[in-house]
């Protein structure tokens, strides 16, 4: 028989704690529509998504119900659209967006990524063809995510695509003002981006990847900030201890649900992907895992550190619950997504440049970070850049989804509802970095790139 | 396969004859029963067999929460192995 207090923590996890699989993600890959001609390349690959994914939401509902734990999205990734759209000789492929939109509404998927480019050493015309076309898309859809990969350890930054997303985010946000500028939520600028990450809305099918795969992202940090509220009076190491324990405990989790969404789809599985991706649920939240651990609010001194060894202790913990570990595996830090990092944030404890601090050892980067919408599109490139700058030194992911609100400035707020959450204008330094963004070329690799 | 039912809740009479009325009903063997009553709250843990279960699982899931709710209790079904991956190396 089962033990019961472990029958009834995993009750507790799920109920009180909002222990959840954030996400099944299914990757598609698309090579095999390629085709000239944009409307046949349309339709060819709304056909293979809607057929590959077409018991996806039923397998997950199915699976989350039988199991009792919530899988909240059912999402799909396809191969990055530039590299469909270069078959096209650089024509606007905002049809396939719409497509992709259209094949996510039938099957009833929450999200879809892949609109994306990987240009981190330069651009081809299907990539220009498709970073052009980003807000278009963006406002014209509902479900589409959109990413781009700017800069790697290996390649170094392209400055003129770091240039170019200053612009694109900017527009993206306009073209949605009416919508609490969504646009420019439902894209994210990357360094190392991974090609099997589940999350959105960075989720792309990468190209080493297989004709089509599960992946599954695995949430909890209500759970994490429980166990660590329980151990009270314990020193660092036996947090670090806690922490781990609980992310194992999570990721099996996943893991079964991974395994069992393989085997139902026929479809082989792909990672776990163990990220604390918070909620703005009251107790889902990472910024309270860093207070109980011991600082007055997230954003002060000290803060860093906490998410250093939060970090750190989830990937442990994840590793070895599952047998493929991947995508971003870490701790999120988005902040209009956080009940904790909206209150920081208001009451002035949590800047941008602490948030920029904490990039260096979470495991993305600045997300879900509103910020003024007369922002120049260079301070926005700026950003970017320093962002990409950490992720290529320290050989990690690092990614910027900022969301300029049209129209408002550092007091107000943009509300997105659901998952996104809602979050405050916060104010940005807008010293003039023009004649740096402007210089456009690329940042070498770094030295310790070259490993071979 | 197997599945835990976990019902908790503040202790009345007969709560263990309801849950295992509805078990018998659709012919479900109990193979396991736990129960403890933390002053006047009630948690009971029931491992059943469902293999010889005449309606679909997910259905049963849904009639026992409904059960819980006329009971003022939670009761939830799930499948064995979320424990055993959970807390089983």
């Amino acid at each position: 028989m089962l033990n019961t207090g472990d029958v009834l923590e995993t009750i507790e996890m799920i109920q009180q704690e909002h222990l959840d699989i954030r996400t099944i993600t299914m990757g598609i890959s698309l090579f095999d529509c390629a085709c000239d001609d944009i409307d046949r390349l349309s339709y060819k690959i709304y056909d293979k998504v809607c057929r590959y994914a077409k018991d996806l939401v039923k397998t997950g509902n199915d699976i989350g119900k039988e199991y009792g734990i919530p899988i909240v999205n059912k999402r799909i990734a396809v191969t990055p659209i530039a590299m469909m759209a270069a078959s096209c000789g650089g024509k606007n492929p905002v049809k396939i967006a719409k497509m992709l939109d259209k094949a996510a509404n039938e099957l009833g998927v929450d999200f879809i990524g892949g609109y994306s480019a990987l240009v981190q050493k330069g651009f081809s015309p299907g990539d220009y063809a498709l970073i052009e076309s980003i807000p278009e898309a963006l406002s014209q859809t509902q479900r589409v995510c959109s990413s781009v990969n700017i800069g790697s350890t290996k390649t170094g930054i392209n400055m003129d695509a770091v240039a170019k997303m200053g612009k694109i985010i900017k527009k993206s946000a306009k073209l949605t003002q009416d919508r609490n500028c969504i646009g420019a939520a439902k894209l994210v600028v990357f360094c190392n981006a991974p090609e099997d990450n589940p999350f959105m809305a960075g989720a792309f099918h990468g190209a080493g990847e297989p004709d089509c795969v599960i992946n599954v992202g695995i949430s909890g940090p209500g759970v994490v900030s429980a166990a660590i509220e329980r151990a009270k009076g314990c020193d660092i190491t036996q947090i670090a201890e806690v922490i781990k324990k609980t992310a194992f405990k999570i990721t099996r989790a996943g893991q079964l649900v991974a395994r069992e969404a393989s085997k139902r789809l026929c479809v082989p599985f792909g990672i776990i992907d163990l990220s604390l991706a918070p909620t703005p649920a009251v107790g889902d939240s990472v910024a309270q895992i860093i207070e109980n651990i011991g600082v007055e609010n997230c954003g002060a001194c000290g803060t860093t550190a906490i998410l250093a060894l939060l970090n750190d202790a989830v990937k442990k913990g994840g590793t070895m619950a599952s047998s493929h570990v991947g995508g971003l595996s870490g701790s999120f830090i988005p902040v209009s997504e956080d009940r904790g990092m909206i209150e920081a944030v208001k009451k002035g404890c949590l800047t941008l440049n602490k948030l920029e601090a904490m990039t260096a050892v979470c495991s993305v980067g600045l997300d879900m970070i509103v910020i003024p919408g007369d922002t120049s599109s260079d301070v926005i490139s700026a950003m970017i850049a320093d962002e990409a700058a950490i992720g290529m030194v320290n050989s990690k992911t690092t990614a910027v989804r900022v969301i300029p609100a049209i129209g408002k400035n550092v007091g107000d707020e943009l509300d997105f509802g659901g998952l996104l959450g809602k979050g405050p204008v916060m104010p940005v330094n807008t010293s003039s970095p023009s004649v740096f963004i402007k210089r456009g070329g690329r940042i070498p690799a770094p030295i310790h790139s070259l490993k071979n | 396969m197997k599945a835990v039912i976990t019902v908790i809740g503040k202790d009345i009479v007969g709560i263990l004859a309801k849950v295992s009325t509805m078990c018998a009903k659709y012919n479900i063997n109990i193979m396991d029963v736990t129960q403890s009553v933390l002053q006047d709250l009630f948690a009971m843990i029931m491992l059943v067999d469902m293999k010889t279960c005449t309606i679909d699982f997910k259905e049963f899931v849904d009639k026992m929460a409904l059960l819980g709710e006329d009971e003022n209790l939670k009761i939830h079904v799930m499948h064995e192995d979320i424990f055993n991956s959970m807390h089983k190396i």
